[in-house]
């Protein structure tokens, strides 16, 4: 096995540190950089790299986290169809807890709400066909490294004939939103730490349009202590030198060109679609949706009542995962919403922002900034 | 976004391998990664390898760590 | 043997298949002198000298066979461990079993066997008992309620109240083997050294009570692992306790599965582990004795409860580095996440 311990070996976290501040010292000024992916934010938060960063750096978390940014609409819809008689829904833990507009699948489980939960898209496959007189709907969320995984166990159903088992398709692609946030004045963006995993699938060459429209430094970075560090000071050095590419920090996974076999399938199955962010609005060519010849696959199309979504009153979360404020600014943190008791989606996912900060920066002193 | 955890494989069929991390073993798909091969360090998302981990540029990454530190500390 | 392969609705219903069930499979293996009596109450003799110490658990666990276990032999060794925690000496247990109607009458003798066997190595007797069948889908297989009655020896005083800012917490053993265990079942992964930890405590606390150590309160971490108990100790003493990672007794299997599913280690459920607070100079003794105990063999100190810090979380993580990283209630999380 590949040891993953120098990535974690205080000595090298050191140095990273100092090089850091090294470099930024030579420039002589502060850097906003954002940490697109939620797993960057957990990882963040659990080493406590952003205290150790200090003033000069500061790192916004983005709307990486594929729950957080999935709207309450979806829940609500997938409530709706896990109540439709013979149906049982599958779905990621991540999603359990999320509230919708009325409950989570959690409570509504307790509802009467057929619902599993399970590690992998085939583990609800084997579910369907091991139930052939029930229709398993999964709850198909994630960005572009889980989409073609959905996409696969489509294959797989397709190719073991089991015939029950549906989707309710919220994928997301990364791409659209780095695009406005890119464009966005108000956030004043010195460059981007790139999603490690969703690359090993899509290529880094899909984000070189961060250099080549908008100018902005960016880095595929890994997901250890060393690896997010790296990213930062990669991130630093093209600030300081004005210089503006995408860096592969991550070489040991990433390359330039995508993964072509999981492009095909993702291709077969899923084509792009205007798609609503939480907290952003609809994002043009941001969500992936079934052809319309996996339509029989399809339970987003099943005629159900889905009530007009309620928002949570006060949670902030949508700024949040644009990265125009800081969970501490939300004044529901911390307060009326806490990882128990989760008002907005950013708390509930281990990597949503709020959570983390809940977590990890809450008696570190974290000001606001 | 996406946790993926790599794990070695240690066989392999057509569709499927079992692979391996720290003595626990799972049976994954193949279906986005066919070219895995016996002794392949993958990366394993939600049951399925995405990805080969290349030892040779991890080692340039962590030469690459150590030529920081030499910097930062000149002894 | 007239039993079928399948419990039925009438094996709960009080005639001739109770009275079969009973007496074909039951009691050939629980056989004692107060439960052959068959009479509505155990009546046991004079309590021994001491406090009594009573405890109830119910048992729900799915799967309800597991590499190195079974609902069985966990319902005696959790109620066992229950008393052995508070420093009581397990006595006498009452187990209740709901079947639901299918069940495998094999799956039922697996788990009848696991307790048995588990009342032996804790020297404890299964007393009295109950029956009962639900119509199908009314149940998840089989559902085991325990009480267990004990005695706290006179002059022992364990409990939260005792913790003291400085206080050495110990564990018995590696930590999560019972949860990992279980969530590898539940999400097809497997692995050879993969097993419960599930076993009686109480010839393991014994030892460590004889060894004379100032131990101040022990704990059993069943639900939410060492997480949770650190919590709850924490909210009785306000104190607060922080782990050392470095220390923390985990399996390289445990450790991947955990890795894997994104959970973690700490807040994985032991069925066969104890943490124990004590007097730091006491340390030394008391590891020595839980070593030299089958059991114990891999006792460590995994941290230390301190006094409160406003600007600390209640229970934290020391790293290799020094830092200190909070640990929630809800960090390790129960549910495998992909995020």
């Amino acid at each position: 096995m590949i040891s993953q311990e120098p990535f974690r070996d205080p000595r090298l976290l050191d140095s990273l540190f100092q090089a850091i501040r090294s470099e930024a010292e030579l420039a002589g000024r502060r850097f906003s950089f954002m940490e697109v992916c939620g797993t960057h934010t957990h990882a963040i938060a659990e080493a406590g790299l952003r205290r150790r960063l200090g003033p000069q750096v500061r790192l916004i978390s983005g709307p990486g986290c594929p729950v957080c940014v999935t709207p309450v609409e979806y829940l609500d819809r997938a409530i709706a169809l896990g109540r439709l008689p013979g149906v049982r829904l599958a779905t990621f833990g991540d999603l359990f807890r999320v509230p919708s507009s009325r409950g989570s699948l959690e409570t509504e489980a307790a509802e009467g709400l057929r619902v599993e939960v399970v590690y992998s898209p085939r583990d609800a496959l084997t579910l369907a066909s091991a139930h052939p007189e029930e229709r398993v709907v999964f709850l198909a969320v994630g960005f572009e490294t889980t989409a073609p995984a959905i996409a696969a166990t489509l294959a797989e159903a397709d190719r073991l004939n089991v015939c029950n088992f549906y989707i309710w398709s919220g994928h997301k692609v990364v791409p659209p939103p780095l695009r406005l946030l890119a464009s966005d004045p108000g956030l004043a963006l010195d460059g981007l730490l790139l999603p490690g995993h969703v690359s090993v699938l899509t290529g880094w060459g899909i984000f070189e349009f961060l250099a080549t429209d908008f100018g902005l430094p960016s880095a595929v970075a890994g997901f250890t202590p060393a690896d997010i560090l790296l990213g930062v000071l990669e991130l630093v050095r093209q600030r300081r030198k004005g210089e503006a590419r995408v860096t592969n920090l991550y070489g040991r996974a990433v390359r330039r060109e995508e993964n072509a076999d999981a492009r095909r399938l993702m291709d077969r199955y899923f084509a792009p679609i205007d798609s609503d962010w939480r907290g952003m609005g609809v994002i043009p060519g941001s969500g992936l949706a079934l052809r319309p010849e996996w339509a029989e696959r399809d339970a987003g199309l099943w005629p159900v009542t889905v009530p007009e979504p309620i928002e949570p009153a006060g949670c902030r979360c949508g700024e949040v995962l644009k990265g125009a404020i800081s969970p501490p600014e939300c004044p529901l943190f911390a307060a009326a919403c806490d990882p128990d008791s989760p008002v907005g989606a950013c708390m509930v996912s281990s990597e949503g922002t709020c959570a983390a900060w809940y977590r990890h920066e809450r008696y570190r002193g974290e000001a606001a900034p | 976004m996406c946790l993926a955890i790599p794990m070695e494989l240690k066989e392999r069929d057509e569709y499927e391998a079992i692979v391996e991390l720290g003595g626990v073993q799972r049976r994954v798909s193949l279906l986005l990664f066919p070219e895995a091969a016996v002794g392949d360090h993958l990366l394993i998302h939600a049951g399925f390898a995405i990805g080969r981990v290349d030892a040779e540029e991890a080692r340039l990454t962590i030469e690459g760590l150590e030529r920081i530190a030499a910097q930062a500390r000149p002894s | 043997m007239t039993l079928p392969d399948r419990i039925l609705l009438a094996h709960g219903a009080g005639g001739r298949k109770t009275r079969e069930l009973i007496e074909e499979l039951l009691l050939p293996s629980l056989s004692n002198e107060f439960l052959a009596t068959l009479s509505d109450a155990a009546v046991m003799p004079r309590f021994p000298e001491g406090r009594p110490a009573l405890t109830t658990d119910g048992f729900v666990v799915d799967p309800p066979l597991f590499p190195g276990g079974d609902l069985g032999y966990l319902s005696v060794c959790g109620t066992v461990n229950d008393l052995s925690v508070a420093g009581a000496e397990p006595l006498w247990l009452t187990w209740s079993l709901i079947l639901e109607e299918g069940l495998e009458t094999s799956l039922l003798r697996t788990c009848l066997e696991g307790a048995v066997r588990a009342a032996r190595e804790a020297g404890v007797r299964i007393v009295a008992g109950d029956t009962k069948v639900v119509p199908k889908g009314k149940g998840d297989r089989l559902f085991i309620t325990t009480a267990g009655l004990g005695v706290v020896p006179p002059g022992r005083d364990l409990g939260d109240h005792r913790v003291l800012p400085g206080d050495v917490i110990l564990a018995t053993g590696p930590l999560g083997d019972h949860g990992a265990t279980i969530m590898a079942s539940r999400h097809g992964m497997s692995g050879a050294a993969l097993r419960s930890d599930c076993a009686p405590l109480n010839g393991l606390i014994a030892a460590l009570l004889a060894s004379g150590a100032e131990v101040h309160s022990l704990h059993d971490p069943t639900r939410g692992g060492a997480l949770v108990t650190c919590h709850e100790v924490c909210a009785r003493t306000g104190l607060r306790m922080v782990l050392d990672e470095a220390q923390l007794p985990v399996r390289a299997e445990v450790a991947a599965l955990c890795e894997l599913l994104g959970l973690a280690p700490v807040a994985m459920p032991c069925e066969g582990r104890a943490l124990i607070w004590l007097k730091e100079s006491d340390a030394p003794r008391a590891i020595e004795a839980l070593r030299s105990h089958p059991l114990g063999r891999w006792a460590c100190a995994i941290g230390r409860a301190e006094a409160p810090r406003k600007d600390r979380s209640p229970v934290a993580m020391r790293t290799p580095t020094g830092e200190e990283r909070p640990l929630d209630l809800r960090a390790g999380a129960d549910l495998p996440r992909i995020c």
